[in-house]
Order: C-alpha cells, then structure tokens, then sequence
C-alpha cells in the first residue's frame, strides 16, 4: 500500500540506488499469494470440520435428502464463467482498455452477483422449506458454515469489484490499479478453486 | 437499543473489581491529565499513534507487553495468594467464579497480550535493522497489526469492569465454554479480543515474510541472514501457517454461541474433541512461535558476549526449521487421555520427543560458541546463562510428559503447570528480558544500567525457581490444576513457598521498572555515540543509535555472514558517503488505528449483543480501509541533503572516537 | 568458589532437598496398584535416561561459563572458530540415540499401558460405570444393581474395568495412586482399566477442571479384602435410595460437595441411556424431564470409536 505512487516518481528517481525500494508488484504479489495460503488454510479448517461432523446428522436429514445437484451445478456454472469473464477483463488490462476493462468487470460482478442470489435462495430454501437450518445438527451446522464462509467470501469479492470498477475510471490503469487488479484477480480464481471443491466434496458426495 | 448491556453489568459488588477499577481509572485519568497539561497529544499522535516506522511500532507492542505483564502478575499472585490460603477446604478470597476468570486471563494475557506482543515487538524493531531494510513490506499494515492487537487488549481489560470474562481456562474448552455452561459474556470477551489480535497477528505474519524474503539489503544470501532473522522468518511462516486455524476454531464456537449452531456442543452430533484438536493444531505451533525467536536472541546475545562468531550456524538454521515443521506434527500430546489408541499416542509421543533433537543441538551449538570464548557477563549474557540451565530442566520434563504413559499420571497435573512456566519463564521471558538488555541502546541510544537490571534477574531467577519447583513435587502429590481449594493439608507448605517464590519475582518486576527509571533518568551517562555498544557483529549495530527513522542511509552491500563484524576488522565500518540519494520513506497514517477502533466498537457490541453497533464498527472497518486505498499521497522522499546532514552529525565525531582503537571491538570501549 | 565451600553447598543441598521432599507423599510415585506401579518405573527409567544428557548439559553451561569468562585470560581464546565436523556430529548423535531408546520405550510402553486394554489378573474383573455430572462422580455397579455417588469401591487385587462418560462437560477420572487417568466425555464412552495391589483409602478427582464446582469433585476410592467389598455392596443394597430416570435427573442437576450416597437399585442400562441421549434424536431428551429414549439411533456418530 505504502509504495502505491512510486509508480509516479519511477521516472525522476529511476537511479540505481532506487531498486531496493521501487516495487515492481512483486513484494505485494508475493504478499497477497501468502494471505491466500492463510485463507486457504480456514477453509482447510472447515473442510476438515466438514468431513468429522459430515454424519453427524443427529436423525435429522442428510445431504442426500437436501442437495439438489442441478441447482447446484447451475451456481458452479454461474461462478465458473465469471472466472472466465474475469480473464478477459484482464487480458484487456494487458491490452489498456480502459472502457473494455470496466465492461468485463461489470459482466463478471454480473455472474458473482447472480451466484451469491443463487446460494442466498438455496439457504432460505433449506431454512424455510426444508426446515432444515444451520441449529439442527452438527452436520447441517459444518454445511451451512463451510458453504456461507465461501459466499461471504464471494460477496466480499464483489464488494471490491465494485471498488475496482470506480478505480478504472477514477485513476485509470496505472501501477496500482493493475496490481490491485491482479491480486484480485487471484482472489477471484482462488474462491472458484475452492467452490469446486465445495462442489465435489460437500455436494457430490453428499449425494453420492 | 444496548442489547444484554445494562448497569447492572458493572460489579459493584466485588470490591477487589471496583478497587481495582478505581485505580485504573485514577492513574488513566492521572496520565490523561498530565497528557493534556503538557500538550502532547500531537506529539504523540503524529509521532507515534500513525506512526509506521517499525522501530516506534516495535516499542508501542513493547510498551503493552509491559503494561499486561503487570496485569497478568496481578492475577497470578492473587492465584497463588488464594492456594496458598485455601487448604482443608477453606474458602479463601476469591470466590470460585472469579478464580476461575483469574486463571483463564491470566493464560490468555500472558500468552496472547504479553508473550506475543513483546515477541512481534522485538522483530519489529530488529529485523528489518539486521536484514539492512528501511522498513517492513507493508508499513500501513504494520500498524493495523499493532493496533489490532491493541484492540484484543482494550477488550480484555473491559472485561474486567464491565461484564465478566471467560471462565474456562485458557483455551475454552467446550462444552464448558457453551452458552448452555457459559452464558455470561466472558467467553464472549474471550472470543472476539483473540479474533482481533488473531487478525492483528496474522497479517504481522504474512508481513514479515515478505519483508525477510523480498527485502533483505543487496547480496544477502538466506544463509547470510543473522540468526534472530532466521527464527523470525520460521515464526512468521508458523504464524501464517497456525493463526488461521485458531480462526477457524473460536469462530465456530461463536457460531455454536451467536446462531445455535451445534460444531461443539453435547447435543445434536456436536463434537467437542473437534475443537479440542483444532485447537491444539495452533496452540503447539504457538509455543514455537514464542521459543524460536527467544533462541534466535540468545544466539545473537551469545556469539556478541563471546566475542566468537556463532558456533554451528548451519546446525542452527536447519534446527530451527525442523523444529518448525515437527511443531505441526505433535499436537495430540495435549491430550493422550483423551482415549485414542495407543498407535496413536505413540505416534505423537515420539513427534515430540524428536523436536528435543534439534533444541539439544541448539544448547550444545551454544555451549560452544561459549567455549574458547571470551565472555562478558553483561545483562544479557546473564540471562542467556541462565536461560539455557533452566530450559534444560523444563525440556527434560516436558520431554517426559511427551511419554504417553507418563503423561497419564501427570497430565493436568502441576507438573505440567510447572513444566510449561519452566519453558516459557525461562526460555521466552528470560529471552525477551535479554533481548531488551541486549537492543535497549538501539532503540533508544542509551544503555540500560546495570545495578538494579542485575537486581532485577536475581529476583526472577531466584523467585522463578522458588515459584515453579514445589509445583513440580505438588504434581507428583497428584494436585491438580485449577483448583479453587482443596482438602489435602499437606500440600499447603509448598503453596506457600510457591506464593513466596511469586514475591520475589514481583520484586524482580519492580526492580526491573525501576531499572528503566533511573536508566532514562541517567540516560545522558549512558548514551550510545557509536551504535555499537557491545561490539556487535550483525547489520543494526552498523547504524547509529537510536538508528534514524530510514535505518540506514546508504543500505550495506553484504557478502558473508556478520558482515559488520569483518567491516569493523578491515576498517571498513562507518564509512562516510560522498553523495547521498534521496530515500523514499511511507507517510504516517491513522488509518490503523481508526480501523482498529471500529474493531474495538465491533467486537464490544458483539460480545453485548448490540448489533446495530456492530454493524457500524464493521462499516467503519471497512469504510476506512476502502477510504485509504483512495489516499494516493501514502509516501515522500527524504532530500539526500537532510541524509547527508544527518549521517555528518554522526559519523564526524565517531571517526574521532574510534581513530585509536581496535575496530573489532570499537563501540564497545568507546562506549 | 573453592572446593571446599562447593562441597558444603553440594551437601547442604542435599540436606535441602530431603527436608523438601521427605516430608510429603508423593502420591503420583508411590503407586499402590500395577497400573501405577509401571508408570512410576517409567517415569524413573525416562528421567534417569534424559538425565545422561541433562546434568552434563547444565555442568558445561556453569563450567563453560566460569571457565571462559572475560577476566580469565589464562583461557583459550579462539576468536575465530564456529565450526567443527566431529562436535557437530557428536551432538546431533548424542540426542538422536537418547531419544531412539526412549522412543522404543515410548512404544512399548504405550501399548502395554494403554487403558484400554484390559488387564491379565487371576480374577474376575469387575466393572464400574462412571458418570461424571456437575459436580459430582456417580458409580453404578451393573453386576451388582446398585450405586454410589463420590465413593468408590472395589476388593483389592481384581483387575476394574470402568466405563466412564460425563453428563455434563469434560472432566477427567484420576486416582493418581492406582495410575492412569482418561476423560470423561457427553455422549461417548472412555475405558480405563486399574487394579489396586492392596487394600486402602485412595483419592481421586477430577482432573480436569469443569467449572465452578470443580474443586470439590473428588472422591474417595476404596480398595478392600473380598469380604470387604461384599459388606460395601450391601451397605448399598441397604439403602432406602433408588436410582432410576427421576432420581438420576434430580441428581444430575448442578451441586456441589454432595456427600457420599449410596442408591440399592439402579435402573438397568441406565448407564447407556446416559450416554445416548446426546446421540441422534433431534429431540434433546434429558433423562428423566420426560420418558428416556429407549432406542435412540446408536453409532454412526460414536466418537469414541472415531478416537480409537
């Protein structure tokens, strides 16, 4: 954060001396990949939670009886393009489109946004329909955490889209707008890395 | 409106809370006062509240290590007070809900608000000045560390007057710390003040890896790298690695205590084991945490006071790192009676064993950077000393409850009790207390006296072993831990040697206090003109003390390790430039601590259930930290002629002073 | 320091130390049953072993010390030397063969102790179901229908199978004299298996704290001739007390320094209804607020087992 102009001074103080403390986006790269693996740790702590209370239904339902895999799919779907439509937004970073950038942004807040509604409407449909909340078992309890901590996680995601979105335009494509684009952008790859695991472990072979 | 707040939470009807409460209030408003009668909140707000020079933010985490250590003794002379009274089943006097938040505070302060601290503190303040940077990686987030950790506190101390805190222990075990057994807001207390510095030191971590890895000066190799920076980069990985599971743990059981849910609970296919496990998977690799950089300290205080380059430096970076990847692999020896299979136990019984390898390695590598030595007992190296006896004997018990068969009968015991305060008193505290001896000057430019500093390890020392040992006979006596009173009689004399050994090391605390009053009233005698008070061998003693905000001026070229030892021996040390270049130095910020503040606001509204605060608070957290991503004025440079005047004022006279004598050990003679 | 006022030192700690440690019991090493007796020999064996390292550890730390500080300049002085093959393999050795015994030892003696594993006796072992409950231990003798609460008994000599749960949080079931501990936990069953090798009154406690009751939940367990054990038993039979899903529930609920009781009658299984209303159903059925789950859903969620 602190170095977020150097890209300004860059030219004038472009002497030798200056390496040390010219960041080229690497230290924050670097920095970002760390705080996924920290991230990536949490879920690994909620899959592993998952896993121990994942028959802990206390005679109430089962995955089985709950997950609807269809639906489920159209949500990975959802998430899936987004991370593609995400790529192109970058690759027009690359190419210093402004409007363009803006635009793929846009359409990726677009799918984000209709993931998150997708899941908002699955959970009110377990709580409502299916009367089965997060407060009745230990398993329904690991679900709905490891689930929503995703989603959260998505939302938070979308949040800063938004953020991005009004950088573009404010300040254009410099230094830190790319940087803050790129690490982004691995958030955002990392939420679908993870959701596939969700995915594969949580609904798919819950129904299995 | 002020959710389960109420007057009524204030309790008035403890007089030793009020008492206490009164007295905080006096001196804060006594402090407050005089803040405000000699002006010096600006001061203190530019200088030191935004700041983010990582040496002012070093010293901040000490300042409130300081001020909890005192709160933490507090509480446990008031435990010792009690045992020693409560025996044949007196009550003594303290109730059993208020022993219990004793000792549960007293284990979450010493570990989290004061061990921790004092330990992110002293990297903050060295490493960067050992790996020749100017500053951390993330300087704003620096200082969001710090005052998340500030957060933690402010909370922990709430709960003294305003509520209760947890009365668990430590850890909160469930289903103890369930609402069903809990319902009060002390474990609420405990959980969102962890998750605050939790977050705090979690990006501390992230932070100073990046910092070792990317920032290190020009040439630097990893195997160049001094030792303490060694162990930081190993704690700093644990941290990253660790912290996120004690995450993941107290938020589930927020989530069991905030929104019925059922990870930990009896019913409903809860499973407390679950979190007993996930916690312990970060709560071994915090002991680590806390030793590696305390190991790193009596390397660097050994090989200076020795006058002999480390023994067996290789040795000591691959010790350092198996031990932190074993930390990982031996968290079950928490808890071997909890009925897994004896595959099992044995399993985690011989981990930990293994871990005694490379720490036997570390003592021997000690041992003989000792030996054909030249040791001068100063403070620090007194410390060291008695470090590594009293380690010794702490890492053979702990060694021994590593035994599966051993730990059934001393499991929970005071043996264990004292096992643990043998390792962390006298491998973590008395490696800070070195530490600070050992970097005081390079903080603040004076050294610290003598007289009452060697008052003060006396004290600890003596006190320490009179505290700890009749623990170990109580453990074998078959007490256990916890308790409020007991029937048995005879364990009543060791109590009260316990209690008195607790004396003496409050004594030790006072002289220590005291130490630093006269030191900073004498601090003129004591001034450090050379930056190199003890004849140092690693890069921040190559600058001067207190080192200048941007560290160094011209950052140093290394190509062996204790490259400023080998400068000073080809008169290479001090050299004063032609030219200077402009440095790029980042602008101080409030955007921590306004951060931090509407975490504060969050977490109390949290704990009393006032959500439409809470809610504020995690706006505001949020609000300012998309507000500063906003702030494109966040650096400046310092003109190289403001360098080069500063650099002048120093190295002029310095070259004066150390013209005659022998650069090895110049600083040290001058000074 | 001369040698002399060294050796006075040596021997006045000595004298200390017996003053220290002779007037007291330490329970935890003077075992009185097998169990016991074992981890006392281990305890000793892994000390004496860690003390090969240990005291000459400490000795070099002192003499190192001493020998080589600043004002003796008689003494070698290497400036430079940081590096020798033959220590570095020495004390890489030295820890790593200490600790190889002791771990084939840790193995061993792991599986031998295990407290799951029943014990070999001539006698017929006897089983005690234990209920840890807030703050109080409750000890139901299936074979014999009766029960007690804070007083344990059973003859000397014959091996005791417990069974231990807890109704409440986690405790754990210690009488340090006859050896290991384990934990008691809601909704799962622990092992423990001890002998008493003579008769005699032994402490036991809970071991790991439960809340504000917590100190005052020990007991006493008593170890007597067979004669001695039939003559409890029917001490308890004697009793105007029953225990069944009522009685249980009023017993259950949060006390403190509940005096020794003795119920004639216990409800049989009531030990397993214990455990199993914390598995399954989604009604929490507290035993005895209304009828007990007779057949709750057992096992796919028997954590004890998931811990084996």
């Amino acid at each position: 954060m602190s170095t977020s102009i150097t890209a300004n001074h860059g030219v004038a103080h472009g002497d030798a001396h200056g390496h040390e403390h010219h960041d080229d986006g690497s230290k924050t790269l670097l920095g970002f990949w760390i705080y996924l693996m920290s991230d990536c740790l949490i879920f690994s702590g909620l899959f592993a939670t998952f896993a121990a209370l994942s028959h802990a239904t206390a005679g109430g339902p089962s995955g089985k009886e709950l997950f609807d895999l269809k639906y489920v799919f159209g949500e990975t779907m959802l998430l899936l393009i987004s991370s593609f439509t995400f790529g192109l937004a970058m690759l027009n970073v690359r190419a210093g489109s402004r409007g363009k950038v803006i635009a793929w942004l846009f359409v990726t807040f677009l799918f984000g946004a209709g993931f998150v509604g997708m899941e908002v409407y699955e959970f009110h449909h377990l709580i409502t329909v299916e009367n089965a909340g997060p407060s009745h078992s230990a398993f329904l309890s690991a679900y709905f955490t490891l689930v929503g901590t995703h989603g959260l996680h998505v939302t938070s995601g979308l949040i800063w889209l938004v953020a991005m979105m009004h950088m573009v335009g404010k300040f254009g494509l410099n230094d830190v707008v790319q940087r803050r684009l790129s690490c982004l952008s691995l958030f955002w790859h990392f939420l679908d890395l993870v959701w596939i695991c969700v995915f594969s472990f949580v609904y798919l072979l819950g129904v299995l | 409106m002020f959710g389960k707040l109420s007057l009524s939470a204030i309790p008035f009807d403890q007089p030793i809370i009020m008492g206490t409460g009164l007295v905080v209030a006096l001196l804060g408003a006594a402090l407050l006062g005089w803040l405000t009668f000699t002006r010096k909140w600006g001061y203190l707000w530019s200088e030191w509240f935004t700041t983010v020079d990582h040496k002012r933010i070093g010293i901040m985490y000490g300042i409130l290590a300081t001020v909890m250590l005192l709160r933490g003794f507090a509480d446990a002379i008031m435990m010792r007070a009690q045992q020693a009274m409560a025996a044949n089943d007196a009550a003594g006097f303290l109730p059993p809900h208020h022993y219990d938040q004793i000792f549960s505070a007293h284990g979450v302060i010493m570990i989290f608000f004061v061990a921790m601290p004092f330990v992110v503190g002293l990297m903050n303040l060295v490493v960067p000045l050992q790996i020749g940077a100017r500053d951390v990686a993330y300087p704003f987030l620096n200082s969001l560390s710090f005052w998340l950790t500030a957060s933690g506190v402010v909370l922990v101390m709430l709960s003294m007057f305003i509520g209760d805190f947890a009365a668990t222990g430590w850890l909160a075990y469930p289903p103890l710390s369930e609402l069903k057994f809990s319902p009060s807001v002390g474990v609420d207390y405990y959980i969102w003040a962890l998750q605050l510095s939790g977050l705090g030191t979690t990006l501390s971590g992230i932070n100073f890896v990046v910092t070792i890895l990317k920032m290190r000066t020009p040439g630097m190799k990893l195997m160049q790298m001094p030792v303490f920076t060694w162990t930081a980069l190993v704690t700093n990985i644990l941290i990253v690695a660790a912290f996120p599971v004690l995450t993941v743990a107290l938020a589930l059981l927020a989530a069991d205590r905030y929104l019925d849910m059922h990870f930990f609970t009896n019913e409903l296919g809860g499973n407390a084991m679950l979190y007993v496990n996930l916690i312990w998977i970060w709560g071994h690799p915090e002991v680590y945490i806390l030793i590696l950089p305390c190991f790193g300290v009596f390397s660097e205080v050994v090989a200076t006071f020795s006058g002999k380059p480390l023994f067996g430096y290789k040795s000591m970076v691959y010790a350092t790192a198996g031990i932190g990847v074993l930390s990982f692999i031996v968290w079950l020896h928490h808890f071997f009676t909890m009925g897994s299979g004896a595959d099992v136990n044995a399993f985690f019984g011989i981990t930990t064993m293994i871990i005694s390898i490379p720490t036997g390695v570390k003592l021997f590598n000690w041992l003989f950077t000792m030996y054909r030595g030249r040791i001068r007992f100063t403070l620090p190296m007194m410390w060291t000393v008695a470090f590594m006896v009293t380690f010794t004997i702490g890492g053979m018990t702990g060694v021994l409850m590593a035994v599966p068969g051993a730990d059934f009968v001393l499991h929970n015991s005071l043996f264990l009790i004292a096992h643990f305060h043998n390792v962390i008193i006298g491998g973590v505290l008395f490696g800070l207390f070195a530490a600070i001896n050992y970097w005081w000057p390079k903080a603040f430019g004076f050294k610290l006296e003598e007289r009452w500093g060697k008052a003060s390890f006396w004290c600890w020392v003596v006190g320490f072993y009179m505290a700890f040992m009749p623990l170990y006979v109580l453990g074998l006596m078959g007490m256990t831990r916890r308790m409020n009173h007991y029937a048995n009689p005879a364990w009543q004399p060791y109590l009260i040697v316990a209690a008195v050994g607790a004396g003496i090391i409050a004594l030790g605390i006072g002289f220590m206090l005291l130490q630093f009053a006269v030191s900073i009233r004498n601090r003129a005698a004591n001034r450090d003109l050379t930056g190199d008070p003890w004849g140092g061998r690693t890069l921040e003693w190559a600058t001067s003390s207190p080192a200048p905000f941007y560290n160094f001026a011209v950052l140093p070229e290394v190509e062996e390790l204790d490259q400023f030892w080998a400068d000073k021996e080809h008169k290479r040390a001090y050299k004063q430039h032609q030219h200077y270049a402009d440095i790029h130095m980042p602008r101080n910020t409030g955007a921590g601590l306004i951060m931090a503040a509407f975490g504060t606001v969050m977490g109390f509204a949290l704990i009393w259930h006032i959500w439409w605060l809470a809610i504020v608070g995690l706006v505001g957290m949020v609000g300012t930290f998309v507000a500063r991503a906003y702030n494109t004025d966040v650096d400046y440079y310092v003109p190289g002629a403001e360098v080069e005047k500063i650099e002048r004022a120093r190295l002029v006279p310095l070259h004066k002073l150390i013209e005659n004598v022998d650069p090895a050990s110049a600083g040290q003679k001058v000074a | 320091m001369n040698k002399r006022s060294l050796v006075s030192a040596l021997r006045w700690a000595c004298v200390g130390m017996t003053v220290f440690l002779g007037g007291c019991n330490l329970e935890v090493l003077s075992p009185k049953g097998d169990v016991g007796m074992q981890e006392k020999s281990l305890i000793l064996i892994a000390t004496g072993l860690m003390l090969l390292v240990v005291v000459p550890v400490i000795f070099m730390t002192l003499f190192f010390a001493w020998r080589y500080r600043a004002s003796n300049t008689k003494a070698t002085y290497a400036p430079k030397w940081s590096h020798s093959t033959a220590i570095e393999a020495v004390v890489w050795t030295i820890p790593c063969i200490i600790i190889a015994i002791l771990a084939t030892i840790t193995w061993r003696t792991t599986h031998d102790l295990d407290p799951y594993k029943p014990l070999q006796a001539q006698a017929k072992p006897i089983t005690v179901q234990v209920v840890a409950t807030d703050w109080k231990w409750v000890f139901i003798y299936p074979d014999y229908g009766v029960a007690s609460v804070n007083e344990l008994a059973f003859p000397a000599n014959v091996p005791v199978n417990f069974q231990i749960t807890s109704d409440s949080v986690m405790n754990a079931f210690f009488i340090p004299q006859l050896g290991s501990q384990i934990y008691a936990m809601a909704g799962m069953e622990t092992k423990l298996h001890l002998i008493a090798n003579e008769p005699g009154s032994y402490a036991g406690l809970s071991s790991n704290y439960s809340g504000a009751g917590f100190s005052d939940m020990h007991f006493t367990a008593i170890a007597t001739s067979q004669q001695g054990f039939q003559d409890w038993i029917n001490k308890a039979k004697a009793s105007q007390l029953n225990l069944d899903d009522q009685s249980y529930h009023a017993l259950a609920q949060p006390s403190e320094k509940v005096p020794v009781t003795y119920y004639a009658n216990v409800k049989p299984g009531l030990f397993d209804s214990i455990i199993a209303q914390y598995m399954g159903d989604m009604k929490m059925d507290k035993i005895g607020s209304e009828p007990a789950q007779a057949n709750a859903i057992p096992s796919h969620n028997d954590h004890a087992k998931a811990a084996e």
